[in-house]
């Protein structure tokens, strides 16, 4: 094996000598070794097919079986695109943006001796508190404002607290629409409140008992419980009322 | 003889490599292959839409079918990067639509596009199929309708997490009756309703239909519909999970998911209701991707769900999850490979949540295949840290943020240097980190000296001085991009690492300690970076050199500076530059 001074060019040639038996086996496989080429034999080609290992070919094979030509050469050319730039340390060889070949001055990080910064930094003022802080946590805009959509649901104090009648109770109760999750739950929590069943309720028939379950929403409307998703119902639901089904008005 | 293997040969075993890293190094084995591969490559990825212009890239791959560019720096993301700063994908889809009339696929990240580029992209390329706006902004619902509307051999509209102008729902009913190439559909970022009917006609019409996204305001009742129509789909996204108390809706629904066979992933779940959650119970089994990042659900029912899922590939979810359900998630999910937990509220710990560091190790524990991690929490220990780094070698991305800024280890108050530490030592293909909590110099000494792989590191309220910013320009041999936010770095290691900004992508440094005399040796020092000044207040002086830049955006181009800048924007101009 030997090291020659690289072809000038635009394109600089790195190739691995073809005595090396694979890339991995190579003693240094960070040093890129450049072959020379006899003027005006240059076929970069040529050599750089035959540098390839064929061992890695054979497992290959299998997988190009249509293609025309040398199949073997083809196979070569696919590893490689694929594993041999890989194995290989093609740095220089990288597609730069037109730039001229620059050093990187890696200076060795000494781990042992720790020099004192040149440029202390001079202290800020605190940090600013949390709500100031543009841009921190690192959340997108869109997913704070769902979130913060959920919080800022009308809080009356802990509780959500409306007031339920009963048509032929004597008084009216209260019940936290808050610490139900759905409807059902809270159908159940009446049902067992006033000791009355309430029922199913089914989109086009409402509610097939005795009771109805309906309630005041902002703009002073009886509605019935139900119809809305849950969500909504709680911004909306200002009072309760559980009536007699014979009251309740066919539309 | 000479030996050489014809033209058509050669390209035909070109196509087989796809990878752009492969490509380019084809292209530079000798002249003739660099001729071959430029008229064969069909697909370019520009990382920065600023570092080459589109005359460039035409000039180069006259043949291409499919372009991927990308905008705004990632902090556009968090509210960082002022309006009006740039990314326009005006002058690419102009040039691109004189030169590519073949293009099939235009994807953009953090650009801003208008109606009017929509409608020329929507005539200029007959044979045009994948439209993906993600995170982009600049255009409405008339531009979707321009498409709709011209496009006959749409396969892909991804409008993923853009901004979008809702003028009106009915840009749906402008594909026409003869459009059945619809493959994939994500309008989950619109806020206003669509037309259902034109929804359902155009999912009916749709028979390769895979991926349907819908919006919030898409009601769930609609959902069955839709499902049924086409029970054929991979991935689906709900709308508002959540309706009345409907028993048929909860009955249909159940029915719908039954006949989806083929489902992999959900997202959407919105409002959720959690008495509608068992509705989808039957297709958990195959899920390999679920997103209830947006679902307030607490964890009883999330480890309900979580347990039905043992494909589980990929979870985003609330940190209502909480510790005991990331414990049923190790144990469950072995095919874990991407966890994200997202914090349900910004600012305090809410006491009702109990997510802490052991629910990220539990995960780690049991999850061998786990590799991406984004995980928001409000304490943090070394000890943890270094049992993740130990449990999980095989990560390679890695993004924690302990919610308030400079928080220590919380059993030993010592900052967090080790536990990262450890983490680039053990994680030795790790190629995207964001680190968070209290940081000196020696985590960024430690990420100097492991991190060979990095790729992307985002830094914020960490280090002592500008050695932790030099142990990381010149240590990470791998970084591309890098991010840093109100960190005491400064003009020393900046200008001691010049040269390693042209091997990277970009750098953004706001709320640093950059004067503007170092921004001008740094411009004068390298002419193929373009060294961008934002300063939004206006408070710049630039022949103060010991003025402090508020933020600034350094990369490598060939196209020069760029000639969109707004007026809050300084480069340094090359005359005056050298007069200094």
């Amino acid at each position: 094996m030997h090291k020659c001074r690289g072809e000038s060019g635009h394109h600089p040639v790195t190739f691995i000598h073809k005595e090396n038996k694979s890339p991995k086996s190579c003693p240094n496989p960070n040093l890129l070794y450049k072959t020379h080429f006899p003027h005006k034999q240059i076929n970069p080609q040529k050599q750089f097919l035959n540098s390839i290992t064929r061992r890695k070919i054979k497992k290959l094979a299998g997988k190009s079986r249509n293609l025309p030509g040398n199949q073997e050469t083809w196979i070569y050319l696919c590893f490689i695109s694929t594993r041999g730039m890989d194995l290989i340390n093609f740095e220089a060889t990288e597609l730069r943006l037109g730039l001229p070949e620059i050093k990187l001055t890696t200076s060795p990080v000494n781990t042992n001796k720790r020099s004192a910064p040149e440029m202390e930094y001079s202290s800020r003022s605190p940090p600013p508190t949390k709500a100031q802080v543009v841009g921190w946590p690192p959340v997108r805009s869109y997913r704070k404002n769902i979130l913060q959509g959920k919080k800022s649901e009308p809080e009356m104090g802990s509780g959500m607290y409306v007031k339920v009648s009963m048509d032929g109770a004597p008084y009216l109760r209260k019940v936290d629409l808050k610490v139900y999750k759905s409807y059902g739950e809270l159908l159940k929590g009446l049902e067992e409140m006033f000791k009355c069943i309430i029922g199913l309720y089914s989109e086009r028939e409402g509610y097939k008992s005795e009771y109805a379950p309906t309630y005041e929403d902002k703009d002073g409307d009886w509605m019935l419980l139900g119809d809305v998703p849950w969500d909504m119902f709680l911004t909306s639901c200002r009072r309760l009322r559980i009536m007699k089904s014979c009251d309740v008005i066919e539309s | 003889m000479v030996y050489s293997l014809p033209e058509e040969v050669l390209e035909h075993v070109f196509s087989f490599i796809t990878s752009d890293k492969d490509r380019n190094v084809v292209s530079v084995v000798c002249k003739s292959w660099y001729e071959i591969e430029r008229w064969c490559r069909r697909k370019v990825f520009i990382g920065n839409c600023y570092a080459v212009s589109p005359a460039i890239m035409i000039r180069r791959f006259p043949e291409v079918r499919s372009v991927e560019l990308k905008g705004k720096p990632h902090f556009a993301d968090f509210n960082l990067v002022p309006e009006g700063w740039g990314g326009y994908a005006c002058s690419w889809i102009d040039e691109m639509s004189r030169s590519y009339p073949w293009l099939e696929e235009i994807r953009l990240k953090r650009m801003v596009i208008t109606d009017e580029s929509l409608e020329l992209i929507s005539t200029s390329f007959k044979n045009f199929r994948v439209l993906v706006l993600s995170s982009c902004e600049g255009f409405s619902t008339d531009g979707l309708s321009a498409i709709a509307a011209n496009c006959r051999n749409l396969r892909e509209l991804d409008l993923q997490e853009s901004e979008v102008m809702d003028l009106s729902g009915h840009w749906l009913s402008h594909f026409p009756d003869t459009f059945t190439s619809l493959e994939s559909l994500n309008m989950s970022c619109l806020g206003s309703e669509v037309s259902f009917s034109a929804l359902e006609r155009l999912v009916a019409m749709s028979p390769n239909l895979k991926t349907l996204r819908l919006n919030r305001a898409v009601p769930l009742g609609k959902l069955s519909t839709l499902l049924q129509q086409a029970p054929q789909l991979v991935e689906l996204g709900t709308g508002a999970y959540s309706s009345g108390i409907r028993s048929d809706v909860y009955s249909a629904l159940s029915k719908a998911f039954l006949g989806c066979k083929e489902l992999k992933g959900l997202s959407g779940f919105w409002d959720v209701d959690p008495s509608y959650l068992p509705a989808f119970f039957s297709v958990c089994s195959r899920l390999t991707t679920l997103n209830l990042s947006y679902a307030t659900i607490r964890s009883p029912d999330i480890t309900k769900v979580i347990n039905l899922c043992p494909n589980l590939q990929r979870l985003l979810v609330l940190d209502h999850i909480e510790d005991s359900g990331l414990n049923a998630l190790a144990l469950s999910c072995k095919n874990l490979q991407e966890l994200r937990v997202f914090p349900s509220d910004m600012y305090v710990a809410d006491a009702n949540v109990t997510l802490t560091e052991q629910g990220l190790v539990s995960v780690t524990q049991g999850c061998p295949k786990l590799q991406s991690v984004l995980y928001f929490c409000h304490q943090m220990s070394n000890s943890a840290l270094i049992t993740i780094a130990k449990n999980r070698p095989n990560l390679t991305c890695f993004r924690l943020c302990i919610i308030e800024p400079r928080t220590p280890d919380y059993l030993t108050h010592e900052p967090l240097d080790i536990g990262f530490g450890a983490i680039v030592k053990h994680c030795k293909n790790l190629s995207r980190l964001s680190l968070s909590g209290l940081l000196t110099d020696r985590v960024f000494e430690y990420i100097g000296t492991h991190a060979k792989k990095l790729d992307m590191l985002s830094i914020a309220f960490a280090g002592d001085s500008d050695l932790g910013l030099h142990h990381v320009l010149s240590g990470c041999e791998s970084l591309k991009k890098l991010e840093i936010r109100d960190c005491p770095f400064g003009d020393t290691a900046l200008l001691a690492n010049v040269a390693k900004l042209a091997t990277m992508r970009s750098l953004w440094m706001s709320s640093c300690a950059v004067s503007i005399g170092a921004c001008k040796i740094l411009s004068r020092k390298m002419p193929m970076l373009n060294v961008e000044v934002i300063d939004e207040n206006g408070t710049l002086n630039p022949k103060l050199d010991n003025c402090l830049v508020e933020k600034l955006y350094v990369y490598r181009t060939v196209a020069g500076p760029r000639s969109d800048m707004p007026g809050y924007i300084w480069t340094m101009d090359r005359d005056s530059a050298n007069k200094i």
